[in-house]
């Protein structure tokens, strides 16, 4: 982190403060991570996405925990049970809408907060660890998220639950015992439920101790910027407190706007019809789709006719992620000097809206065949344009430093186009 | 700016996403007019306690609609003397007693609408194998909503376009998926007598019974549109408040 003076603030002074600090340093925790936490003074809205993520988080753990007093995990009850918190609990219908919408919402959320990674190389050294554990949390975030949709026990839960769960049995000697176990008898039922609610009550605070560390490793060496350059003094960056606290209060209050404009005017809009439908095993609804979330990663699992070769590139999707840091050669971070890779960017925005629309379709003619060509476009923005990218693209000239485009100072360009960020 | 731009974008961008993954199947029912839609809608309570006869006189002879209890119908307007009237019309098993019977007693307004059929095999056999399903969450859980139920209802034809081949029993209807429908049409004209003198032609009927069906799928519409409206005047002025802080914490900070 560059050098900042830390001057405690005030309250630091008050001797009740100081005597818990001196044998438990809460207080200087808050006070250095919290509220002098010195962070880059140009960063845009789009920080704004961890802290929502963050909040979401709370939301999610709250509303579900009061959905869970009144739920009953059994086959024969599951629906019931979710109607009846819809009619007769006070209030019930607005916590399982804020519930049900805040999913999209939390994805929302974290799919801008990633395309901001990836927009400004925030992935890149010194933050690979913290890119990994942002993965791990979106991992996390998609079995959450798939489970809880198996709750309410309408037709999607039932039907998404049996597609999703018989994925592994495409993986050859195992595949067959690892369905049995996680299904926990012969088919979906009461026991798949059962589990199921039991993991998706512990997997948010799996989730909300990742994000701890993720904040442990974003503070080790501090937020990134819209520049994609390193802090060199003091006059780069600014105190959280009060500059971010009322930048990312006033972005929360837009997005809530947003969230509550789902759950009290349009609170179907987000699901599927069919999960109205109590389940039953024995009518298959015409088109089994999962939420819209996971549309994508659907379509990259149907791209191919192979069911094993789906899965693993589904899985793949995901683990390439893993590797970006390494696969991105190029050593200037942000897409605004990158002027090749910021089209590829786009295009890779278009490739993965166009994935999603294709796993929204049945998987035949047109749909199908986009689906594969993005597939193809997906991987090759990772294995192939981008490393690639770093050889051949002439990166703008970077500022001298965070401060000086904005403060002047006449430096402009000492840095010369392609040379390495000073750090890397 | 260019945030600016970017953010847009990205919404924009989402949007489509979201687009893509509601795409209906089957043909679209057209959108009617409700005075329920919209940022300030509420049902119709004449509408509601009509549709209410509807179902009660007709669709009750083959459909349940377990989710809902008599006392629910104090939300369209009747009065709770009214309700535990209409519930003792009906009959409910209700047990064991001390001697490990059951036995019938008068529906309460606590009870569920009683079912017209036992379970569902019974239902199908009534109904030459077709299904006449719990009709509580109909305008939920079809794409199109109240919209389609009333569309279905007023959708029949006589005669099925030229080469068509209709299954036997079956009837034509223009917004079924597969046109093929096992229900013959519940409504025609004066099919019911309403008590407060609307004349009961189809399109009435079919239009009352969708608004209580829209009701009954989603009986705090009212609330939540009344609740949103100030959450979200309250948000806007919170936001405004936000923007002004914001604007004079950072008035010094170049950025
Ligand atoms: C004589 C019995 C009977 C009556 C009376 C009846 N229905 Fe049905 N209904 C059925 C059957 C049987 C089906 C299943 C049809 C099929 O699956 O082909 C059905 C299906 C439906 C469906 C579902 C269509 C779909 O998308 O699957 C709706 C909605 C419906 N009925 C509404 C009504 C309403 C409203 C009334 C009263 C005005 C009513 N029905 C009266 C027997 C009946
Ligand atoms: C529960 C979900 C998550 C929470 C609560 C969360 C929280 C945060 C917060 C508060 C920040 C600092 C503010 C900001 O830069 O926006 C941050 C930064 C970051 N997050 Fe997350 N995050 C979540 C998920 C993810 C995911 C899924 C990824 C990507 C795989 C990710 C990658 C990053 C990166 C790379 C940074 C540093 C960005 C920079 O400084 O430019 N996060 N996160």
């Amino acid at each position: 982190m560059a050098k900042y003076d830390y001057v405690p603030s005030p309250f630091m002074a008050n001797s009740i403060v100081k005597w818990v600090d001196h044998r438990l340093p809460i207080f200087s925790m808050i006070d250095t991570q919290l509220i002098k936490y010195p962070a880059p003074r140009n960063l845009n809205y789009f920080w704004n996405f961890g802290s929502l993520a963050g909040v979401m988080l709370v939301i999610m753990i709250l509303s579900g925990i009061f959905l869970a007093m009144n739920y009953n995990p059994s086959t024969a009850g599951a629906f019931d049970s979710v109607e009846r918190i819809m009619r007769d609990v006070n209030y019930g219908w607005l916590i399982r809408y804020i519930h049900m919408n805040g999913a999209s919402m939390f994805f929302i959320v974290v799919y801008i907060h990633m395309f901001r990674g990836l927009y400004y190389g925030s992935y890149k050294y010194p933050r690979e660890i913290l890119w990994w554990l942002g993965l791990l949390i979106f991992l996390a975030m998609m079995a959450t998220a798939f489970m809880g949709y198996v709750l309410p026990w309408g037709q999607m839960s039932f039907w998404g639950a049996t597609v999703i769960t018989n994925l592994f049995s495409a993986f050859p000697i195992v595949g067959e015992s690892i369905v049995l176990w996680l299904w926990g008898g012969f088919s979906v039922d009461n026991p798949t439920l059962n589990r199921f609610f039991a993991l998706h009550y512990l997997l948010p605070f799996v989730i909300a101790g990742l994000v701890l560390l993720h904040l442990w490793a974003l503070h080790v060496h501090g937020s990134n910027n819209p520049l994609g350059i390193d802090a060199k003094g003091p006059q780069d960056k600014i105190p959280f407190h009060p500059y971010y606290t009322a930048k990312d209060a006033f972005g929360l209050a837009v997005f809530l706007i947003f969230y509550g404009y789902f759950v009290f005017f349009s609170p179907y809009t987000l699901g599927h019809p069919d999960n109205w439908i109590p389940a039953n095993p024995l009518v298959t609804p015409p088109h089994i789709v999962p939420e819209w979330y996971f549309l994508p990663f659907y379509a990259i699992l149907r791209a191919v006719p192979d069911k094993l070769g789906g899965v693993l590139l589904m899985f793949g999707s995901i683990a390439i992620l893993f590797l970006l840091p390494w696969l991105d050669t190029s050593r200037v971070r942000s897409a605004r000097f990158r002027p090749v890779y910021k089209v590829f960017f786009w295009l890779f925005v278009v490739c993965c809206l166009a994935l999603g629309w294709a796993g929204a379709m049945p998987a035949e003619g047109v749909p199908l065949f986009v689906g594969q060509v993005a597939t193809i476009w997906y991987f090759a923005h990772f294995l192939v344009i981008l490393p690639l990218l770093g050889w051949f693209e002439r990166p703008l000239p970077l500022p001298a430093s965070i401060a000086e485009p904005i403060l002047g100072g006449g430096r402009a360009g000492v840095m010369a186009a392609g040379k390495p960020m000073e750090k890397a | 700016m260019r945030t600016a731009k970017l953010l847009i974008a990205s919404v924009l961008a989402l949007g489509l996403g979201m687009g893509a993954a509601s795409a209906a199947v089957g043909p679209k029912a057209p959108v009617q007019e409700w005075p329920h839609t919209g940022f300030f809608g509420t049902f119709d309570r004449a509408a509601l306690q009509r549709g209410y006869q509807v179902y009660k006189e007709v669709c009750a002879a083959c459909h349940a609609m377990k989710q809902i209890r008599f006392r629910n119908l104090e939300g369209i307007g009747l009065s709770a003397a009214e309700v535990a009237a209409l519930a003792k019309e009906y009959e409910t098993t209700d047990g064991p007693n001390d001697e490990g019977e059951m036995f019938k007693r008068p529906a309460r307004a606590a009870d569920r609408f009683p079912s017209p059929f036992p379970n569902e095999l019974a239902a199908r056999a009534a109904n030459g194998g077709a299904y006449p399903l719990d009709l509580s969450l109909i305008a939920k859980n079809r794409a199109g909503g109240e919209n389609y139920v009333y569309a279905l209802l007023t959708g029949y034809r006589d005669n099925p376009p030229p080469g068509f081949v209709l299954g036997d029993g079956m009837y034509y209807n223009d917004w079924f998926a597969g046109h093929q429908i096992a229900m013959g049409p519940p409504l025609m004209a004066d099919r019911v007598t309403y008590a407060d003198g609307t004349p009961a032609t189809v399109e009435r009927m079919a239009k009352d019974v969708s608004t209580f069906l829209a009701w009954a799928a989603s009986p705090h519409l009212e609330a939540r549109n009344s609740l949103g409206v100030k959450v979200m005047l309250f948000l806007f002025i919170l936001t405004g408040l936000l923007y002004a802080t914001k604007r004079k914490v950072w008035r010094n900070i170049k950025h």
